[in-house]
């Protein structure tokens, strides 16, 4: 076989491949908003009737307007406070070399290479030892343990890419530390800082463990809440489970809109640069 | 300059305003991930009166459906994590100049992404569950005549595992394919190299530290496998993964010292396929990475 043609027969498998994982995605995601529309579905291509009932029956049942509030609450938390805290950790990370800094990338790193169920039991049994397991602070602060460590690691690059001539000719021309951050370090680094508070957010939306093992019965968000509506299929008629998880899916999908506004898709999961 | 000298002038790098700054995260760190992790390790090692100190750890590998979870877990996430990579390394060395679609294609593989397990779980659910629309039209084709059983199975944790990993990985991949100058490629091509030993030769060894790491993460993410394995598999039987086992002697026995144990255990487990997937990258490449990325 000749190079053309090997090549050709090798893209005709890739895009058939690709196809058929998006016809995956969009089934699955298709399948459970045609679901919540469904006034009673079994074994047809389609439901026979249609109706929004479901969606008035989620948000009796499941008090929508509670998880959501819990939700929002949480999320703000995480990244107002992920952000206050890796802001300036980032910024050390950039611009200072000092000894025993790679020992401290790897301490920083840990939180998201141990498995978030070694130390989410520990944590949960610390918090209700100290009768703040189950609130909303408990969610919030279990949350931000690997939330602190990933906004650095997304903020050191954008602290980098700053020419430090622009801190030394701001020195020298009579700034002050505080006017330094105000006037050049701030403007100049409010992409990173937007593009990680997305991140975070999203994040902290979708995270199962963590939220799973510290909350309480009035601080479950959003994921959570779906979690037991499946968990206990039977319960409740599936259709209302699938209307929630429009919600959700909802929530999320128009957050990723004002995110993909910013971000390239590659660069939201994992940044593999060399550096 | 002698060595005792510059570490301290790097030292000296490290001011009172650094090191405020880096002291609320320290902080936050040492309190809730360090010294939770350490009291989980102090109480795993923590027995009933009387009994050996490793009491906690022999109780978990005495008990054949204790021990079996660790195997089972490994039967997940091993195949899987392989699964993943290799599909997600020609998939995105294809895509590393672009193709057509390639915005609609990313964009859609960053929703599996962002939507988390429990999402997927429910819609895998459905769409692929006995009356779901691919039994429905497998049957109606004639192609098969009782529905495929793919959830509440072992296969139905390993479908929920790729369809939210299998993005994850390959657009992580696909960022690092892109960021490798193409002028390496360019050159070899000049100097009569065929696409199979640009691949081969030169492409892979530089792709070799994205994929470790790619294997590294999506091992993690595999071997917790926690919702996925309750929601779409068979948690009281095969696929009852460790997460579990320690989820319920943390919340259903409220046995923390032996909860902690089984908690420790998978850390370690964990860490031990780390060490080996480090290990064999280090067999398969010796070269070094060069400094290619552009920037």
């Amino acid at each position: 076989m000749s190079v053309v043609v090997r090549r050709n027969l090798w893209l005709l498998a890739f895009y058939m491949f690709v196809l058929g994982l998006l016809i995956l995605v969009f089934g699955i995601l298709s399948h459970v908003v045609v679901s919540s529309f469904a006034k009673s579905w079994f074994a047809t291509p389609l439901p026979h009737k249609f109706t929004t009932n479901w969606y008035v029956y989620a948000y009796k049942t499941f008090q929508l307007p509670h998880i959501l509030y819990v939700t929002v609450v949480v999320a703000a938390g995480v990244v107002f406070l992920a952000l206050l805290i890796s802001l300036p950790a980032a910024y050390v990370f950039a611009r200072k070399d000092f000894p025993g800094k790679n020992y401290l990338m790897v301490l920083y790193l840990l939180p998201i290479l141990i498995p978030q169920m070694t130390y989410g039991i520990p944590l949960a049994t610390t918090f209700f030892k100290y009768k703040i397991g189950g609130t909303i602070l408990a969610v919030i602060l279990a949350n931000l343990v690997p939330m602190i460590p990933f906004g650095i690691f997304i903020l050191t690059p954008f602290f980098e890419q700053i020419a430090l001539s622009m801190e030394s000719s701001a020195r020298m021309l009579g700034a002050g530390r505080l006017k330094i951050f105000q006037k050049i370090l701030l403007p100049l680094c409010l992409p990173g800082i937007l593009v990680s508070g997305l991140l975070i957010l999203i994040q902290t939306i979708a995270n199962f463990e963590l939220s799973f093992l510290v909350c309480g019965p009035e601080s479950q968000t959003l994921v959570i809440n779906l979690y037991y509506a499946i968990f206990a299929a039977g319960m409740r008629p599936v259709y209302a489970v699938d209307a929630m998880a429009v919600v959700y899916t909802a929530l999320v999908m128009s957050l990723l809109l004002i995110i993909l506004r910013f971000v390239p898709p590659t660069q939201m999961v994992f940044r593999l640069d060399k550096r | 300059m002698p060595k005792a000298i510059s570490f301290r002038l790097r030292f000296q790098n490290l001011d009172r305003v650094a090191l405020a700054f880096l002291l609320p995260s320290l902080l936050y760190l040492f309190f809730f991930f360090l010294y939770p992790f350490f009291y989980g390790l102090v109480l795993s090692f923590t027995p009933e009166q009387g009994k050996p100190v490793y009491q906690n750890f022999y109780i978990f590998f005495a008990d054949e459906w204790q021990r079996s979870t660790v195997w089972k877990t490994i039967r997940l996430a091993v195949p899987i994590t392989f699964l993943v990579v290799l599909i997600s390394i020609p998939l995105a060395y294809t895509m590393r100049r672009g193709i057509r679609f390639e915005r609609v294609v990313t964009t859609s593989l960053i929703l599996p992404v962002s939507l988390g397990t429990v999402l997927l779980s429910e819609g895998v659910l459905g769409f692929l569950g006995n009356n779901g629309w691919l039994n429905q039209l497998l049957i109606s084709t004639g192609l098969i005549k009782e529905p495929v059983r793919l959830t509440y199975n072992y296969t139905g944790v390993l479908i929920g595992l790729f369809m939210k990993n299998f993005p994850f990985c390959f657009l992580m991949l696909l960022g690092y394919v892109s960021g490798i100058n193409p002028e390496i490629e360019n050159s070899a091509r000049i100097l009569g190299a065929r696409p199979m030993q640009v691949f081969w030769r030169i492409m892979l060894p530089l792709m070799a530290p994205g994929i470790t790491i790619a294997f590294c993460l999506v091992f993690v993410l595999d071997f917790a496998v926690f919702p996925t394995a309750i929601l779409l598999g068979q948690p009281a039987g095969e696929t009852r993964s460790i997460a579990i086992a320690a989820y319920q002697m943390a919340f259903e026995h409220y046995d923390m010292p032996k909860a902690s144990a089984i908690a420790m255990i998978m850390a370690g487990t964990q860490m031990i396929g780390l060490i080996i997937i480090l290990a064999l990258r280090r067999r398969l490449y010796r070269g070094t990475s060069l400094g290619l990325a552009k920037g």
